[in-house]
């Protein structure tokens, strides 16, 4: 494994169980069995500090329940996670961001209230004085105006809230930033603006972040690390550039080969029949097996693991390296 | 979809159609909507030509007026909307004008429809062979066996695996892009000219996506069905359509073959959207920006309605309104290919 020297997170073979039985009484009566998807297998990785690690993948894999396990609002079903040092030698301080602005405001609450509620659960400052600058000088950094404080959620557009909900996060002041599709719901020339703010953010304030997404290229143009998901696993895990560059794991070919490009459409691409399999009822050994042009009779008996191939490249993949 | 009775089979009797006709034609197409709050023109002077076996790709932002304009073809306006100005015209035969009985009969003969959301097209209730079987009957006459056997094969031509057995499944049990393939074998159903698709992949997953798109250029191809493809997604539009309208604020702003508006794109709205998609390629560090957001319907600006966002705004553009206008090899509606802005 490769060393980071001051890791910010370090995310040890966690795993994530849901039930998904039907309820009990049904269960006895019908005799149907006990249902549990296995939405997050046994992932680990490791943030170093000022960067930003992206996880990508389709639909379900367990992109956001590894994002929800990192901020707490999962407990793990197996592994752990261990946090690095915080400002002021306290413990690193996470916040997340969501996808949907819409729904993750309060519509009845002032955006003023929004951004100040964590300030004055915590008790970041003094007084109200004081809280209320820490407010206007946050709606600043996000691009908004400080008289903005005084309207409510719906006066504002998609990007413009989604601004606020970054205002908020970093209103506690956190290390580390758990991002789940920021931009997904936005048009691309806010999320541009959006992107850059992150950025910048990232580099004025120091910021860790956890990124998720299924947008390749905006994970492209966020990332130094990136990590692919498929049905619970990391199949693939490597900088960048090398992702980008290298990819090799069978899948994270696939995912790359059917982006729409819009600089060099493939439009005489072969495009692969297959589908992510239900993780009800995941495939034997490596779970990309029914997709897999490579797959032999080995890739259908043991799950590969995740091997390091190279100066920090990982794939799980028996035939990779 | 709603299983209804087979209507007797009869032609809507309308006049001849002539001979190699655009798939569809929406001539300065303006639609309204009267609200308490006022007149809201939602598009306004749009027109719109797609040649048979040709894939129109219309991309905008949200709110630009996209899907509008395709349920307007389709003569699914719902109320308070209307068609205000314009015609349209498919395979030649006006159908703007067509009573509700008549415009039934052409939708799914003429035109087909995929919408994003599969489920919203399928009914839960019925398995997809009944929902096949019907709709190929309604519009063809035959007997249920020649219909089913058209089923399977439609099913088969979209990519359905063990269509037989497939016929007897529900929705259900059918995953989201197995889903939006029987959508589009519904839209198949009556070997329509014109398909309307809107977003028919924003909510399928990348390795899907490139699926049913492949799907969609191939039937285009085989069949010379015109096909108008809505999305958000530049990269569906480089990988799929043949054009594309750009679509601001209920206008078409710049139109052209596909590789001139991408690669050379004339309208600053057009150039500054481009820019500001991240490119799978190359890492940049900051990403080209169009400052503000797109305007609501009530509160847009005079004359350009890109102007408060458009770096090159000058006087005109808070005055007039831009034409679309020859520009490079395709055509934008802004100043600066037409006069100058001053
Ligand atoms: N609270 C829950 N109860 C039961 N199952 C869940 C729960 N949350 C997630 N799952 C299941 O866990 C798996 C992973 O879900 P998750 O939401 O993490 O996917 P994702 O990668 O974020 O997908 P998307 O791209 O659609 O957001 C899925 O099969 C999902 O159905
Ligand atoms: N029923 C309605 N009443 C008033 N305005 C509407 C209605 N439906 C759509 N609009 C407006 O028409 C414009 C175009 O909408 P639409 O075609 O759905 O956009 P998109 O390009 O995202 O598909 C938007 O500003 C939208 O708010
Ligand atoms: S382990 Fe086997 S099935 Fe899995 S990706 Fe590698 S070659 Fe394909
Ligand atoms: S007409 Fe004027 S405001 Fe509109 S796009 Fe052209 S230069 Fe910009
Ligand atoms: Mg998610
Ligand atoms: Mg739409």
């Amino acid at each position: 494994m490769m060393q980071i020297n001051d890791p910010i997170l370090t995310v040890d073979r966690v795993s994530k169980r849901f039930d998904v039985s039907a309820p009990w009484l049904n269960r006895v009566l019908e005799g149907k069995p006990r249902l549990l998807v296995n939405a997050v297998n046994e992932v680990s990785f490791t943030i170093a500090r000022g960067s930003c690690f992206s996880i990508v993948g389709e639909s379900g894999c367990g992109k956001s329940t590894v994002a929800r396990l990192v901020t707490g609002l999962y407990a793990t079903s197996g592994g752990d996670i261990r946090f690095g040092r915080g400002a002021e030698g306290r413990p690193v301080r996470v916040q997340m961001i969501f996808q949907d602005p819409h729904s993750s405001l309060n519509p009845r609450w002032r955006i003023g209230d929004i951004i100040a509620e964590p300030i004055r659960e915590m008790k970041l400052r003094r007084d109200e004085a004081e809280t209320t600058s820490r407010v206007e000088e946050l709606l600043q950094t996000v691009g908004l105006a400080a008289d903005d404080a005084r309207k409510f959620p719906h006066e504002f557009s998609g990007g413009q809230r989604q601004r606020i909900s970054i205002a908020r996060a970093l209103a506690c002041e956190p290390e580390l930033l758990v991002c789940d599709e920021p931009t997904s719901a936005l048009d691309v020339s806010v999320q541009a603006q959006i992107l850059n703010l992150m950025r910048r953010l990232q580099q004025e304030l120091g910021l860790t972040y956890l990124f998720i997404s299924h947008d390749l290229s905006v994970v492209r143009h966020m990332s130094d690390m990136i990590a692919v998901m498929y049905l619970g696993r990391i199949v693939e895990m490597a900088p960048v550039e090398s992702l980008f560059n290298q990819p090799l794991h069978p899948y994270s070919q696939l995912l790359l080969n059917t982006i729409p490009d819009i600089h060099a459409p493939k439009r005489a691409r072969c495009v692969d029949n297959g589908e992510p399999p239900s993780p009800l009822n995941p495939p034997s050994g490596c779970a990309f097996h029914p997709r897999c042009a490579l797959a032999t009779d080995a890739c259908r008996e043991a799950v590969p693991p995740l091997r390091d191939l190279s100066d920090g490249h990982k794939a799980a993949c028996l035939l990779a390296g | 979809m709603m299983l209804r009775q087979a209507p007797a089979p009869q032609d809507p009797g309308s006049q001849p159609v002539p001979e190699g006709a655009p798939a569809l034609e929406v001539d300065s197409l303006t639609v309204e909507f009267p609200t308490r709050r006022g007149l809201l023109t939602a598009i306004d002077d749009v027109s719109i030509r797609i040649a048979p076996g040709e894939i129109l790709g219309v991309v905008g932002e949200s709110g630009a007026g996209k899907s509008i304009t395709g349920l307007a073809v389709l003569g699914l306006l719902e109320a308070p909307g209307r068609i205000a100005k314009g015609e349209i015209r498919v395979g030649g035969r006006r159908v703007d004008t067509l009573s509700e009985d008549e415009l039934t009969r052409v939708r799914g003969r003429e035109m087909g429809a995929i919408f994003q959301d599969p489920l919203t097209a399928l009914n839960p209730l019925f398995s997809i062979g009944a929902q096949l079987i019907e709709t190929i009957r309604l519009h063809k006459p035959m007997s249920r066996e020649a219909a089913q056997q058209k089923a399977v094969t439609l099913l088969r031509e979209v990519g359905i695996p063990a269509p037989e057995d497939r016929l007897k499944q529900y929705p259900h049990q059918f995953s989201g892009g197995m889903r939006q393939r029987v959508v589009i074998a519904l839209a198949l159903a009556a070997e329509p000219q014109l398909i309307i698709a809107d977003e028919p992949t924003t909510a399928l997953d990348v390795s899907i996506q490139a699926q049913i798109t492949t799907l969609l250029r191939r039937l285009c191809d085989e069949h010379r069905t015109g096909i108008m493809l809505v999305t958000h997604d530049m990269g569906v539009i480089a990988e799929t359509a043949d054009r594309v309208a750009v679509m601001y604020s209920g206008r078409v702003v710049e139109t052209g073959r596909v590789e001139d508006v991408l690669h050379d794109p004339q309208h600053p709205y057009t150039r500054g959207l481009m820019a500001a998609i991240p490119s799978l390629h190359a890492r940049s560090g900051t990403l080209a920006q169009i400052d503000g957001a797109m305007p609501r319907l009530n509160a847009r600006p005079s004359g350009c309605a890109f102007h408060p966002r458009c770096p090159q705004a000058g006087p005109r553009c808070l005055r007039e309104r831009p034409q679309l206008v020859p520009a490079a090899r395709s055509e934008a509606a802004c100043f600066i290919q037409d006069g100058g802005t001053e």
